[in-house]
């Protein structure tokens, strides 16, 4: 597939429209959440004005309208992800979070015991490490830390004494502060060669590599939909038919169940065991269109545009600044996405945030929700800027130009 | 338009570069830690109270310019004075950035503030920082910490 125009995707983003103190907005905090394409917005306008009822045991026709565009997102989700078995293994949740909070709450509490080992990463985001601890607290596991090199990278030269008691590895496939890429086919054999089972954290990832859980071997992937083009208030959760099976739900309610008398109630089957309650209708549809336009662009041609973003930024900013700016994070483009954390000698990142924005330059400071990682490399917080699909040359010279700026400006 | 030469102005730029009274003071002097979660700022404050008089403070920490240039000029500002005076500067600092934020978009006519300015001296310096809500919390971390450093001294 030929690679696309991005100044074209820029032009279906009607954010990319604001003027920001008189400039045109720099918007490079796709890390935390990305920008909505005209086709998603139209997706989620569709369904409140044509389609909107509640979904699944509705008779009328705009019931089965709406019920045929959640169920299809979930189809949707199934192919983005070359699940293995289909869309039966989606569940859609809150966000990446709720979806961590399912994974420890339902399979954690049910087949974990204690002193059994969760092996998560240092570079990990608070959702991945919380639950952990909440489970800690509850069900006694013990929560495990693989370190990070000061190349920025998993540190796994002693890790198979590091596998001693774990049951499960949990690990981002994209560190949301460094950048870093990590080997999750080569974690899932490890896992998988001591019995234990191997979840992904896909929130930074899914919107900027191809996502193959089949070729991953992977047992649970999680992220969300508004780091990925699509609307804020849609998580996903997957996992494989036979692991989704035998986990217990996580809330009750409506939505969930099989069965419900004044004795007692048996769980639905399939993934609205997981989903109690009304889902989040508009965002799925919304979200189903974000994977189209994803998928529309290729994910191979995104990987490979940003690519291109964050080498020649990464380029520049070593170049440029006198040593004065230094990256947190790997120095060139092997094994890494587009996400630049920065450390501006005497100046606070809140500072560079601030000045950033006097010049329409978004980027995001602080701890990142990552404080063990920042703790590692003995930083407060960072400042960070992060790539899109619709991000530009043009994006990093703004960002180059602000940071020339804060950096004068704190002499 | 809230101009970044509102925030950053000479004096808090000085203070954030050569922050006065950084350092610790030895017990019995009352030691405080204020932290602000959303950004990680650290602040530690020691505080040296002889007969109702601050008679000496220093400040250890980490933060961003704001922070770090309204907790050293607060120290300035409180050094060698009575503990009513110490109060009521910071009632009138933090009325300040409380006034200040209500108002925000309005110029800042409100006479009472201007009467503040007058009183706060060089801290009126840090005037500016209500028109950028979310810096108000920087701003305030020593305040409060100081506040809560009387009220353990007072217990
Ligand atoms: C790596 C990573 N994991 C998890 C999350 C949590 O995502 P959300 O806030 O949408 O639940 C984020 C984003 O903040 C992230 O970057």
């Amino acid at each position: 597939m030929t690679r696309f125009d991005p100044k074209l995707v820029r032009g279906d983003i009607p954010l990319m429209n604001r003027v920001i103190n008189g400039r045109p907005i720099t918007y490079l905090d796709s890390g935390a959440s990305s920008l909505t394409p005209r086709s998603v917005i139209e997706a989620m306008d569709r369904y409140y004005q044509f389609h909107h009822a509640n979904v699944h045991r509705g008779v009328y026709q705009t019931a089965n309208e709406a019920t045929a565009i959640y169920e299809g997102a979930r189809e949707s989700a199934a192919h983005f992800l070359n699940a293995p078995g289909g869309s039966e293994e989606i569940v859609f949740t809150k966000n990446a979070t709720e979806s961590f909070n399912l994974l420890a709450r339902s399979w954690g509490a049910a087949f974990l015991q204690p002193g059994d080992v969760v092996l998560v990463s240092e570079m990990e985001h608070h959702a991945n490490i919380v639950p952990w601890f909440q489970l800690r607290e509850s069900h006694g596991v013990e929560v495990r830390f693989i370190p990070v090199t000061d190349d920025y990278r998993l540190d796994l030269s002693n890790i198979e004494e590091s596998m001693h008691g774990v049951k499960l590895v949990s690990v981002t496939a994209m560190s949301n502060v460094l950048g870093t890429i990590n080997p999750i086919r080569e974690l899932a054999n490890l896992a998988h060669s001591h019995g234990a089972l191997l979840a992904v954290d896909g929130a930074q990832s899914v919107a900027h590599l191809a996502t193959d859980l089949v070729a991953l071997d992977a047992d649970f992937m999680i992220f969300s939909a508004h780091k990925m083009l699509g609307p804020t208030g849609l998580g996903v959760f997957w996992t494989r038919q036979e692991i989704m099976a035998a986990m217990p739900p996580f809330l009750g309610g409506g939505g969930m169940i099989k069965d419900v008398s004044t004795d007692g109630f048996t769980p639905a089957s399939g993934p609205s065991k997981f989903e109690a309650g009304t889902p989040p209708i508009a965002q799925a549809a919304g979200f189903a269109a974000a994977v189209r336009y994803l998928e529309g662009l290729g994910m191979e041609n995104i990987a490979a545009h940003e690519k291109d973003l964050t080498g020649d930024a990464l380029t520049r900013l070593a170049l440029e600044f006198d040593g004065r700016v230094r990256v947190i994070g790997p120095p060139d483009t092997e094994a890494r996405g587009g996400v630049i954390s920065l450390d501006v000698q005497g100046v606070h990142p809140h500072d560079v945030a601030q000045v950033l924005d006097q010049f329409g330059v978004c980027v995001r400071p602080g701890h990142h929700c990552a404080k063990p990682l920042m703790k590692r490399f003995g930083l407060a917080a960072t400042a960070r800027a992060s790539f899109g699909p619709y991000s530009l040359v043009s994006d990093t010279d703004a960002l180059l130009e602000a940071l020339t700026h804060a950096v004068e400006m704190f002499g | 338009m809230a101009n970044l030469d509102d925030l950053y102005r000479e004096i808090i730029l000085d203070h954030y570069r050569s922050p006065r009274n950084r350092g610790e003071l030895a017990p019995p002097a009352h030691r405080t830690e204020g932290f602000n979660p959303l950004c990680g700022d650290e602040i530690v404050i020691y505080v040296q109270i002889e007969d109702g008089v601050l008679t000496d403070i220093k400040l250890t920490g980490h933060g961003c310019s704001i922070s770090q240039s309204s907790s050293s000029l607060m120290s300035t500002a409180v050094k060698g004075k009575p503990l009513e005076h110490v109060r009521a500067t910071i009632a009138t600092f933090k009325d300040l950035m409380m006034t200040r934020e209500t108002k925000l978009g309005e110029e800042a006519t409100d006479p009472s503030g201007e009467a503040n300015l007058r009183r706060l001296g060089e801290l009126a310096a840090l005037a500016g920082v209500v028109k950028f809500p979310v810096r108000i919390k920087c701003a305030t971390l020593a305040w409060n910490t100081l506040t809560q450093a009387l009220d353990e001294v007072d217990a």
